[in-house]
This record gives C-alpha cells, structure tokens and sequence, in this order.
C-alpha cells in the first residue's frame, strides 16, 4: 500500500513538473507569437514599405506616405492587441462564471448590447466624447449581461449552454433590429455606425485608444485577481460555499471584470464576436483548467488571435481589407460547431 | 355505442367547423390589409378607385400610385409571406420544435447569402439568383443536419449547430456587402434585415411557381405532416413513409423560403413566428399549414405598413418584424424554461 502511494505520490509530482515545464514551454511560444505577429502587422499592409523606412517612422518621422502608413499601423496593431486580450480574457471569465463552454461576448449579446447603447447615445443624446461612448458601452454590456443570463438561467437546470446560447442570439437579434431601427432614420450618422458596426480595428489613434486604457487597466486587474475564485466555482456552487468562498460575491466581481473589459472594447472596436469562446477553449487544451494560469494565457491567445485575424483580413482582400469582425465570425463559427458538436456539451 | 359514435362526429364536425372558420378568418384580414396597403399610404385612393385600377380602368392621379407601386408591393408582401409562413412551420411540425424554423438555424441565411454573392459578384437577376438560392438553402439544410448528426439527430444540437452555420453566413454577407463596388444603404438593408421595397410585379413570377409547387405539395402532404407531429414512431405505425415525407417536406420547405428570401431578403422572423402565432389560433383543430402561411402573410403585410406608413420614419419590413419578434422569441424561451419542458 505505502509503496504504491509513494509511486502514485511521485507520479503525481513528476505531472506536475511537467505541465509546469510545458506550461512554461507554452508561455514563451505564445509570447513568441506576439512579438512575431506584431513586426508582421507593423510591415503588412496595403502599402509595401521598406525596412529602412520603418525603422525611422518607428523614430517618429513622418515625411514619407510610406512613414505615414507605419504611424498609421502602430497604434492598430496595439489596439488589435489590447482588444484580443481583453476579450480572450472576457471569454474565459463568463465561461467560468457561467461553467458554460459556449459563454462568449459576442454569443450571449454582451457586445450588441454595449453597441447599442452607444448608438442609441449618438443618435438621440448627441453622444460625441470618448468618455461618453465607453461609459453608455459598459451599462450597456452589464444591463445585456443581466439580461441574457437571468432569461437563461430561469427554470429547472438553471444556464444550461442551450438555454444561454438561445436566450443570448435572441437578444443579439433583438439588439440588431433595434440598432438597425435607431440609426436608419438618420442618413447622417448610418454610414459610420454601420462601418463600427462590423467590428474592425482600422482607423485606430493614440486619442481614441487612450480614454479606454484607465477602463481596461481595471478590468484586466479584477478579472486577473478572480482566478482563484473562479477556480473554487468550476467545483460546483456547494463546494465552492464549503470551502467558504461567497459564491454570489466571487460570481459578480469576476462578471464586473470581464463587463468592463467587454464594454470598454466595444467602446472603440465595435462588437468582436468568438474571440472569447474560442482562445479560453484552446488554451485550456495546451495548459489545462487551473485559472491561475488559463486567464493570463487567454489574455495573450486573445491578443495573439485577433492581430492575427487583422492581418489576414488586410493580406486576403487586397489592395483593400476586410475587418476583423468578419474574420473572427468566419473562422469563429465553425470552431463554435465544434465544441456544440463535442457530446459532453453541458458539461465544464 | 352509438351515442359515443355520435359524439364523435359531432366533436369531428365542430372542429372541422372551427378550422373553417380560422382559416376564413385570416384569409379576411389579408385581404383587409391588402386593400389597406392599396388605398391608404401617402395619399389615400378610394376604395372604388382601387377597385376600377384592379380591373384596369384607368384613374386620373391615382393609377400610377396604386397600380405601379403599390400593387407589386402588397402583392410581393402576399407572396413571400406565405412563403415564409408555409415553409416555417413545416419546419417546426416536422422537427417538432418551434426552435427549428428555417431563420434560426441558418437556411435564410444561406439563401441570402447565395442570393447576395449571385447578385452582387456575378451580377446576376432573375430566375437564376431564385435557383441559385434554393441550391444553398438546401446544401445549408443537408449540411446543418449532417453535422448535428451524432447518434440520431437531437433536436438541442441542430439548433445550436444552425445558430453557428448562420452566424458564419450572416457574416458572409457582410463580406460580400461589404467589398460591392456600390454600397447603398437601402439595398444592404434587404440583404441584412429584409424588405419589400421597389417591389416590381415581375419579381412575384418565382413566389408564385414556388408557392404553386412546392407549396402545394407541401399542403398535399399536410395528413402526413400531422401525424409526423405525434413522433417518427407512431407516424409510422399510422402507415406514414416517415422517412420519405421528411425528405419531400425539407426540400419543399427550403425551397419556398430560398425563393421568398432571394426576392424580399430575409424577413426577419416571419417563418419563425407564423407556426406559433397559428397554433394559438386554430389550437388542436386540424393542419397548421394553411393557417400559418396566412399569418406569415398578414405578418409581412402589417410589417411592412406599419414600417412605410404609421411610424414616423420609413423602416424596411424586416426591422418591424424583428423589432417584435425577437422578444416573442424571449418569452418563449422564457415560457418553455419556466413550465420544464424540453425545447
């Protein structure tokens, strides 16, 4: 008997060393990835320009288009990240939250939410401040939030991932209608809602990115400080109270985090969909479920996977570029098949 | 016995009795909403004018208006009305889940998509774009099915497969809408939401071939279609060809919905809703189908009135129609978490 438990002891140990080691392993390819997937989308773009010509735009000149172009791509390339981040982040909370594995932003009608609150804001309030578009963003991600989760949650088996996904594309479709609704009247503002509508990260300046970071800082800390709550929740709501975790409490803090991190995203990128299903997902499979280390990988895979979407939509439609919206949708949707696909769909 | 016999029939003959009377009720209030659409909108046209312009006498002032604009409108809102009505409830009769219809689990979308990559990238018109709708109405219908396929299809994954495969489409056609030389706000608003506007009376030719086909095969088979509603198994012991009427009833269904879809656009929640809003109607008093092509089309009408006419600013009829379909959509799920009952 105390052999085996010594060996199985052991054995239990050297699995540890070694999901530490590929965790560690993991961890330095993904940042790999990022550095690499931010030179790719400093140089790619509609214009070709030569290296030489990038590092003294990257110095701060600005004589050439080709210079122009770069200034241009910089703060691109760092709000593609932020919001990858922030949203792979948001993901793997409400999928924690909600121990749901179909829990995104964009599936449960988070981001349509905060987009039509901030068009309803510029349509009849005249809303034109940074400040204003994030703040009407966050309300209306947590009142689309509460929303959704308490049609889904109503009834015997509580949020089950049918019930949430449902009740979320109904409110994403209701949302749409109406958003569709508000701005058509209004042939002045239509065309630049519509384009913010689709989702894109182009266009980006260091003045609109700015307002949002104080947002995002605090959202990245309370959804990043929620790990170990999130941890004691993913064993059930009974346990979780047993090992004296206020499970309501930890469940609205962690649910505020990813709020803001969500709303404050849709403030300046318009609604991204399946970012947050898909990284959580992925990530999972490389580091395992310890949301200790799943919520900062979710963070970088976010940021990794939606640079990356933009740049493809900038290399496949060439001279033009698709936004990053329909990229993430395009390759999103099939992923979300996957996973509903997968049998043990209810459970997490 | 014969008291129970008599009983019987009698009980027979009073719900035959109350299916007429639905039915005509319903065929009344088109009717209604399509002389309301005739005669009252901008300006108003007497209803004995109308009546002369339909019968081709020529009106001075009002011939133009009714008989130019607003007669391919209201027809077109008819048409692929029932269109919508017919296919969707199908659907659910057959699937027997009011989640299952055709705008939920992607196959508007798929239509509209094919619909919008003919018109807009191979510039395309006609007949052509319907054909090419059906064509991937029906490849999203074999597709969804095959891949909610797992040891029998269940009726929770195909519904979450469909939300899937239609976000994928919907986000197709903004592609596509979005890399079109001439992007105009009116005409991405029937891709995305679905309209009737600028309607032309050649567009009706196809709704009318399609209703005429496979709507009539699909009322042929409405005795099947009712006994499918009482599970594969009893359906097959009732002597129904379970498998075969399946067959015959998707490629019927999808078809009507391509070809409305390929000419409105996807109105939003017309195939959705007509199936519930009809069963609340004629409740257990016979066939569904006739009764719920009847309110698609009372529902595209009123839509589509209450879009151009009462509100104080033109909308498309898709907006309406989604505007207040979507929270029937909640409250049914709402209804259906709250009694327990699986969806």
């Amino acid at each position: 008997m105390t052999v085996v438990s010594v060996k199985a002891l052991a054995s239990v140990h050297r699995s540890v060393a070694r999901s530490r080691r590929s965790r560690g392993l993991w961890l330095a390819l993904l940042i790999a990835a990022l550095v690499v997937l931010t030179i790719l989308s400093v140089t790619i773009g509609t214009r070709d320009v030569a290296w030489a010509e990038i590092a003294a735009a990257l110095g701060g000149a600005q004589e050439t288009i080709g210079q122009a172009a770069i200034a241009l791509r910089v703060p691109r390339t760092l709000l593609a990240l932020l919001a990858g981040a922030a949203l792979g982040l948001a993901g793997a909370i409400m999928q924690g939250v909600t121990r749901n594995p179909l829990a995104d932003p964009g599936i449960l009608g988070v981001n349509m939410g905060a987009s039509l609150a901030v068009v309803i804001g510029v349509a009849w309030f005249g809303m034109a401040s940074a400040q204003a578009y994030i703040w009407s963003a966050i309300a209306g991600a947590a009142g689309a939030a509460l929303f959704v989760y308490t049609i889904g949650s109503l009834g015997r088996g509580g949020a089950t991932p049918l019930k949430l996904a449902l009740a979320g594309a109904a409110t994403s479709v209701a949302f749409s209608s109406l958003v569709i609704a508000v701005v058509l009247p209004r042939g002045d503002i239509a065309g630049g809602i519509h384009a913010w509508q689709i989702g894109g990260v182009g266009g980006a300046t260091y003045d609109r990115v700015l307002p949002v970071l104080p947002f995002l800082g605090i959202g990245f800390a309370i959804s990043l400080l929620s790990a170990r709550k999130l941890n004691s929740l993913a064993l059930g709501d009974d346990v979780a109270a047993g090992l004296g975790e206020h499970v309501a409490a930890a469940r609205a803090v962690a649910s505020c985090g990813a709020i803001l991190l969500c709303g404050a995203t849709t403030a300046i990128c318009g609604p991204i969909g399946f970012i947050g299903l898909m990284v959580p997902h992925l990530c999972r499979v490389l580091i395992g479920v310890d949301h200790r280390w799943l919520l900062p990988f979710s963070a970088l895979g976010g940021a990794a996977l939606l640079l990356a979407a933009d740049i493809l939509g900038r290399i496949v439609a060439r001279p033009g570029e698709l936004d990053v919206g329909i990229i993430t949708a395009l390759i999103g949707a099939p992923f979300f098949i996957l996973i509903v696909r997968r049998q043990r769909v209810r459970e997490l | 016995m014969q008291p129970t016999i008599e009983r019987l029939a009698l009980n027979r003959r009073r719900r035959t009795r109350r299916h007429r009377t639905a039915v005509l009720t319903l065929l009344i209030l088109v009717g209604l909403l399509f002389g309301l659409t005739l005669s009252v909108g901008q300006s108003i046209v007497a209803p004995v004018d109308v009546l002369r312009i339909l019968i081709g006498e020529p009106v001075a002032g009002a011939s133009f208006t009714v008989g130019q604009l607003r007669l391919p409108r209201a027809g077109l809102a008819v048409l692929s009305g029932l269109c919508f009505g017919l296919g969707g409830a199908a659907f659910q009769i057959m699937l027997r889940n009011p989640l299952a219809s055709p705008d939920i689990i992607g196959i508007t979308s798929g239509a509209g998509a094919a619909a919008v990559f003919a018109i807009v990238v191979l510039q395309m018109s006609g007949p052509m774009v319907s054909l090419l709708a059906v064509g991937a109405g029906l490849g999203v219908a074999m597709l969804v099915y095959g891949l909610s396929f797992r040891n029998g299809v269940g009726g929770t994954r195909l519904i979450l497969v469909g939300i899937g495969v239609s976000a994928m489409l919907q986000s197709v056609i903004a592609t596509i809408l979005s890399t079109a030389p001439s992007w105009s706000l009116q005409e991405a608003m029937r891709w995305l939401t679905g309209s009737v506007n600028g309607a032309q009376s050649q567009q009706a030719l196809p709704l009318l071939l399609a209703l005429g086909v496979f709507g009539g095969v699909l009322l042929s088979r409405a005795r099947d279609l009712d006994a499918l509603r009482l599970g594969d198994d009893t359906a097959s012991a009732l002597g129904v060809r379970v498998a075969q009427t399946r067959m015959v009833v998707i490629v019927c269904a999808v078809g009507m919905i391509a070809v409305a879809t390929a000419v409105t656009g996807p109105i939003a929640f017309v195939a959705f809703l007509s199936g519930p809003i009809a069963a609340r109607i004629v409740r257990a008093n016979g066939s569904l189908l006739l009764p719920a092509a009847l309110v698609g089309a009372i529902l595209v009408l009123a839509g589509d009135y209450l879009g151009q006419v009462l509100l104080p600013s033109r909308y498309p009829v898709g907006v309406i129609t989604g505007a207040l379909g979507a929270p029937y959509l909640l409250f049914l799920i709402v209804r259906v978490n709250r009694t327990g009952g699986s969806l």
